[in-house]
């Protein structure tokens, strides 16, 4: 062989290695949403989404009831969350990236990347003691809480590097036409990286969206659909890990079903997030 | 060298006395004092790193907003010192207005590009706004490329029409003063041209301030240049002067191109 159709031969292989590799890390992937898909289709039905659990009608076999107001509770839990969660991160991130650069920010900014790391188990806890204990019991608040929690690592983090890709020449400009300085980084830095900040949030949602261990102690379980914010609330996630414990496998169907339409929301949400970076015309 | 002394006339519609700005421990500008009259356009030249872009920020107090600037001495804007403890740098940005080396329309449209200063200053009115927005994209000899594209984004413009539109920005406060850092820097010979003509015109109603590193177009737009070198600034006279008979040795090496 000649040096040069080894050093061919050489460049292939590497990259067919690569290829491979990178095939068989997306492969876990595919399996986990082959199979919810598979396995969720079976178990769907409208109910799934439109009624509640029926305890009694699972020996009967006909009506199953479904799992409504687990769905409205994780929208309930995560809107807490996002009350929470993107104020107070977004204001962090603004923080972090127009004034963060002394002491206190570089502190900010390690808090922030610990807390990231943090198992959510962990908040799940923390939140136990410091809310649920004094109010008495799990509630979609304490729910809420945890979520939000969780969410303002990455939505302080996101907003800090967008605004960071904001030209310095924008804030220039306005502070040269005569804008205070907290004007001009609402009303041009903040509007200029809205749509890469807005992404974040999306993540963060998608993010905390699929959380259980957080929400076990925090939020608690419940049959009936949410009337109030400081009850047990039952959502999604919870109900699958419960029903997968069941022994019935009605139950079983159910929580296929329930996992297919989180991980559907989950994707359609990272997909919206993609689409909004998406560099657009005017304006 | 021994420095000339230079004028500050009482009457000036902006004075520097003894200004001297810092970066940390390094001395950009020192000691300058000189005036800006009013009605001209008053050019800055000098090698680069000089301290022409720092001194021409100390007039509106942009340099506020960078972090370890120490500015002593003090600046005058008809007779008041805007680096007064009492004074807000904000209101002076108002009347001082600035037009950057690089354009930096928003992301926003014509319109609301030249709007934006006129929203800030409280301006409500939609009649009011049209009308001086039209006014000040006229100054800047923009008004015929643009009437029928007001809503498009100002990003769509070419490099010299955001260059246009960052100057009417500018003006659609109605600043009494203007300070230009190497506004034409980027521009083909026809954009430079309009900018220079422009100025010209502004200079009816307005003081412009200039930094720039063509020594023709300060010939051709002011009336007084002054030459930094080092922080300092050597000279001060009249353009003809400079271009002709400088005082100082280190004026003359540099239009004539023996450094900088
Ligand atoms: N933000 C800053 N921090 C620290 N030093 C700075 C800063 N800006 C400018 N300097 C220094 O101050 C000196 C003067 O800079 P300035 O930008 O005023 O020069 P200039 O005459 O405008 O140069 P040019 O013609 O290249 O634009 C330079 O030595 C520069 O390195
Ligand atoms: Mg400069």
């Amino acid at each position: 062989m000649s040096p040069y159709a080894r050093r061919l031969f050489k460049d292939r292989l590497v990259a067919a290695a690569c290829l491979g590799a990178a095939l068989l890390a997306v492969a876990p992937l595919v399996a986990v949403l082959g199979h919810i898909a598979v396995q969720g289709v079976s178990g769907m039905s409208l109910a799934l989404v439109a009624d509640v659990a029926r305890p009694d009608a699972i020996d009967g076999g006909a009506a199953t009831g479904g799992l409504a107001h687990a769905f409205a509770g994780t929208g309930l839990i995560v809107g807490i969350a996002c009350l929470l969660g993107v104020p107070l991160g977004v204001a962090a991130g603004v923080y972090l990236a127009e004034l963060g650069d002394g002491r206190l920010g570089q502190a900010v900014r390690f808090s922030a990347d610990v807390l990231a790391g943090v198992p959510s188990i962990l908040i799940g806890v923390t939140v136990y003691a410091l809310v649920v204990i004094p109010m008495r019991g799990p509630s979609a608040l304490a729910g809420g809480i945890a979520l939000g929690i969780m969410m303002l690592p990455t939505v302080a983090r996101t907003t800090e590097a967008l605004l960071r890709l904001v030209p310095d020449s924008l804030r220039e400009a306005s502070l040269a036409l005569g804008m205070p300085k907290w004007r001009a980084v609402a009303r041009v830095v903040l509007r200029t990286a809205a749509p890469g900040v807005a992404t974040g949030v999306l993540v963060a949602i998608a993010r905390v969206a699929g959380e259980t261990a957080a929400l076990l102690f925090t939020a608690g379980d419940s049959n009936a659909m949410p009337e109030s914010l400081t009850e047990p609330t039952a959502s999604v996630t919870v109900k699958i890990y419960e029903y997968a414990l069941s022994p019935s496998p009605v139950r079983h169907a159910q929580a296929w079903a329930a996992a297919l339409v989180l991980v559907a929301v989950i994707l359609l949400l990272n997909i919206t997030a993609r689409a909004i970076v998406r560099p657009r015309a005017s304006r | 060298m021994k420095h000339p002394p230079i004028d500050a006339p009482a009457d000036a519609k902006m004075r520097a006395v003894g200004l001297s700005v810092q970066y940390g421990e390094k001395v950009a500008v020192n000691e300058v004092s000189l005036s800006l009259l009013s009605n001209e356009v008053l050019a800055f030249i000098g090698p680069s790193g000089c301290g022409k872009s720092t001194f021409l920020r100390t007039l509106n107090r942009m340099n506020d907003s960078i972090e370890g600037v120490k500015v002593k001495g003090s600046v005058e804007l008809d007779g008041e010192d805007i680096y007064a403890a009492d004074v807000d740098p904000v209101l002076v940005r108002r009347r001082v207005g600035m037009v950057f080396q690089k354009s930096n329309p928003f992301p926003k449209s014509i319109f609301e590009n030249v709007a934006y200063g006129l929203r800030i200053a409280g301006v409500r009115d939609r009649g009011i706004l049209a009308e001086k927005v039209e006014r000040a994209l006229t100054q800047a000899a923009l008004w015929d490329e643009v009437k029928d594209r007001l809503d498009e984004s100002g990003l769509g413009l070419s490099g010299g029409q955001q260059q246009r539109l960052c100057i009417a920005r500018a003006l659609a406060v109605e600043p009494e003063v203007l300070l230009m850092d190497e506004p034409a820097s980027a521009l083909d010979p026809i954009a430079t041209a309009k900018i220079e003509e422009l100025i010209s015109e502004l200079r009816k109603t307005l003081s412009i301030a200039i930094v720039t590193h063509s020594m023709q177009q300060a010939a051709r737009i002011s009336q007084r240049t002054g030459f930094f070198y080092m922080g300092k600034l050597v000279e001060l006279d009249d353009t003809t002067t400079i271009f002709t008979k400088p005082n100082e040795r280190a004026t003359e090496d540099y239009i004539t191109g023996r450094f900088g």
